[in-house]
């Protein structure tokens, strides 16, 4: 049995769970906690500490693993431990948020270090009013042309599966290179 | 959409890059700010947008109007600032032209030689910049831009570069803090964007940042070209930030800073050896199979 892993990373509430849940055929087998920061409760009720997990199996020889990290900083030790042998990652960034788009990109740039796999950014909450565009992200994060900035609404099945798609794509244009 | 945010979190020449690039008309409203005690995502205190504190318009990327609340920014007050009328021939036209458009005023004013053409178009540009650059040290007010909307038409609105305005707005920037927190780390180095040419057309840069510019190259530090130049580090750092937030240079790694070897040495292909390692070995009919299945989902 051959096993994939992909990683979906991104800042605290960006959506990282609800992605790999939308997705995922299994429960996701999430390490979440009740938030017990008073400010951080007000932004969503639990948080991921270590990380979240989904499958998709392909066959019965391959399986495809979503690891989702924990978005803050204080669990940032994890981040290298998931990091290490993926496929390729997506940078979750809660497009509503102007506030964490700084931390997205540092989030981005430390899992480039990593590893030099594929990955795409997906400008999550597009359904919110006060989403900002996709491309006014890429000029805000100062994501270059040819990287895969992606409007996504992580509670929604499609726009979950396009963006691994894109990213799948990215990973066979790679190898193609 | 409407751009939306704090800031504290997007600056004003980071807004003002974004709506250059991204060639965008609109209006920026920047509020007051209102703590409501709430934090935001970052844990900073969330601010609610309260009176409007300034308005600047844009048409296709180009800074076309400004205003600052409580600030006279008719064509009267916007000529007397820039000495083109005296306060007696401003407190007589106010008092005659109460009802007039700032556009049929300039008029009346040109064809009764109070002043020229040249004259309205460089003082309402300065008033614009005036405001334009005040704003630019702002860091903490709520603001908002709206696709679509521009002032009424009977305002005289001279389309402004931002490029420029960027650079200049950066110079204007004293604060040594703000400087250092963007850009903490002098051992990085810069390189051009893509079409170089095309982003330095038109551009008035100083000799000092044409100094620097002509020692970009990913391999030369910030540090080297301050070195060369002769310049303090507030110096490099003020142009450098200048000519970053216009989107002229972009910040790089050199080889040395993160202890990455020169390409072509033994250590170079030691690391991508490991980097190779590190990577899955996965083939592309397993990357084709996950793709099948994805869409089959």
């Amino acid at each position: 049995m051959q096993t994939v892993k992909m990683v979906i990373t991104g800042p605290f509430s960006s959506g990282k769970t609800e992605f790999i849940r939308s997705i995922s055929e299994i429960e996701v087998v999430s390490t979440e906690r009740e938030i017990t920061s008073t400010a951080e409760a007000k932004v969503k009720d639990a948080t991921t500490v270590a990380m979240d997990f989904g499958r998709i199996t392909v066959d019965d020889d391959l399986v495809l693993y979503l690891f989702g990290t924990p978005g803050q900083r204080r669990f940032d030790f994890m981040w290298e431990i998931l990091a290490e042998g993926m496929l390729g990652f997506v940078v979750m960034v809660d497009s509503a948020k102007p506030e964490t788009f700084r931390e997205a990109k540092s989030i981005l740039e430390t899992f480039r270090a990593y590893a030099p796999t594929p990955y795409v950014v997906a400008a999550n909450k597009q359904d919110h009013p006060d989403a900002w565009a996709a491309e006014d992200l890429r000029i805000a994060l100062r994501i270059e042309e040819n990287v895969k900035l992606l409007p996504c609404v992580a509670k929604d099945r499609e726009s979950v599966k396009n963006v691994l798609l894109e990213l799948l794509y990215s990973i066979l244009e790679e190898m193609e290179s | 959409m409407p751009l939306q945010g704090n800031l504290r979190n997007f600056s004003t020449t980071q807004l003002l890059n974004l709506i250059n690039l991204a060639g965008k008309t609109g209006t920026l409203t920047i509020f007051e700010g209102i703590p409501t005690g709430e934090k935001d995502a970052m844990q900073e205190e969330k601010m609610a947008p309260g009176a409007e504190r300034a308005k600047v318009a844009f048409k296709a990327g180009k800074l076309i109007f400004a205003a600052m609340q409580g600030q006279d920014g008719n064509l009267v007050s916007v000529l007397n600032k820039a000495g083109k009328l005296t306060d007696d021939q401003a407190r007589i036209i106010r008092e005659r032209a109460k009802n007039t458009s700032d556009k049929a005023l300039a008029m009346l004013l040109i064809n009764a030689n109070y002043v020229s053409q040249n004259d309205v178009i460089n003082s309402v540009q300065q008033h614009t910049l005036d405001v334009v650059y005040n704003l630019m040290s702002w860091n903490k007010e709520p603001f908002r831009f709206e696709d679509g909307t521009l002032p009424g038409s009977d305002r005289i609105m001279v389309p402004i570069d931002l490029e420029n305005v960027i650079i200049e707005g950066s110079r204007r920037l004293r604060e040594v803090d703000e400087l250092v927190k963007h850009l903490p780390n002098l051992d990085m180095a810069l390189k051009f964007p893509e079409n170089p040419k095309e982003k330095f057309q038109g551009i008035n840069l100083s000799v000092e940042e044409w100094r620097v510019v002509s020692f970009i190259n990913p391999k030369n530090t910030i540090r080297q070209i301050a070195k060369a130049n002769n310049m303090s580090e507030l110096e490099i750092r003020r142009i450098v930030y200048g000519l970053e937030q216009a989107g002229l240079v972009e910040m790089v790694k050199p080889p040395s800073v993160d202890g990455k070897p020169a390409p072509g040495t033994p250590q170079s292909r030691m690391q991508q050896r490991r980097q190779q390692a590190a990577k899955p070995q996965v083939q592309r009919a397993v990357v084709s199979k996950l793709i099948d299945k994805i869409r089959s989902i």
